[in-house]
């Protein structure tokens, strides 16, 4: 159990360095796939069983296909866009690695109450509780989401789908 | 069991990766790629401090975040195919320009 989160754990980091250090776009799409099923793992391994589902349902299923037909509908795959260049790269790494180290120092100065994980606390009750919470408590925002999704998805297909204008 | 500090170090770290991403990359889509990276640390954040909630209010931001990512994506990558139309490149250096 402690084994697998930190298996979990070293790949996500492993492969959302790759997506830092590669340059090709295609190879960070997949990546992330990669990222995405590690934290999807580390959700259900932390009593979140229903975030974790909802993770692979909405980012692998959805948003990783998004963004492969974006590259795929921006890029030939042989021809130069497809790599992608950096810049400001010194101010980029020296503000991760500064940021890191603060991160470090304040994450060891908490006082938690709690400090140690016992995701046998909860158990499998929670997706009853979710669906319960979002018909009540979250009634309004969950209706809210919705629309916006829904808004969203015309947007992006209106945007998308516009045709260039003759030159007059 | 697991310290939640090692929870709390790997949220931080996906955010940092994804922040030089977005800082350090010049095609749009690989900004976007570090946007999510960047949503997924919040989103780890918020459901480990959950766990020790009895009304889990975590995992709901949590899975409202998941909903806004997704129609973030959506709208993001159709602007960037009409960008891609107009320039013929999705490097955001090259976009310089407001006049069509």
């Amino acid at each position: 159990m402690i084994i697998t989160f930190y298996i979990f754990v070293t790949i996500a980091v492993l492969f959302a360095l790759v997506i830092l250090f590669t340059k090709n776009v295609l190879y960070a799409a997949f990546s992330l796939v990669v990222v995405f099923f590690c934290l999807a793992g580390i959700y259900v391994m932390s009593g979140a069983p229903f975030v974790g589902v909802t993770q692979i349902l909405v980012y692998i299923g959805g948003i990783i296909v998004f963004i492969v037909f974006g590259v795929m509908l921006t890029t030939k795959l042989n021809d130069k866009n497809i790599i992608s260049e950096s810049h400001n790269r010194l101010l980029g790494y020296g503000l991760g690695m500064l940021l890191f180290i603060g991160f470090i120092l304040i994450i060891h100065q908490i006082d938690f109450l709690s400090p140690s994980f016992d995701s046998a606390t909860r158990q499998a009750n929670d997706v009853a509780q979710i669906g319960v919470l979002l018909m009540t408590d979250y009634l309004i925002p969950f209706e809210i989401s919705g629309v916006l999704l829904l808004l969203a998805l015309i947007g992006a297909t209106v945007i998308a789908g516009r045709k260039k204008k003759e030159q007059t | 069991m697991i310290p939640i500090e090692h929870f709390l170090i790997l949220a931080g770290l996906l955010f940092i990766i994804g922040l030089v991403i977005v800082i350090t990359k010049k095609n749009a889509i690989m900004v976007l790629i570090g946007i999510e990276l960047m949503l997924n640390g919040a989103n780890l954040n918020l459901v480990t401090f959950s766990a020790s909630d009895p009304n889990i209010g975590g995992q709901m931001f949590a899975l409202f975040v998941i909903l806004i990512a997704a129609a973030e994506a959506a709208v993001a990558l159709a602007i960037i195919l009409n960008v891609y139309k107009h320039y013929r490149t999705s490097n955001v250096d090259e976009v310089n320009e407001l006049k069509p």
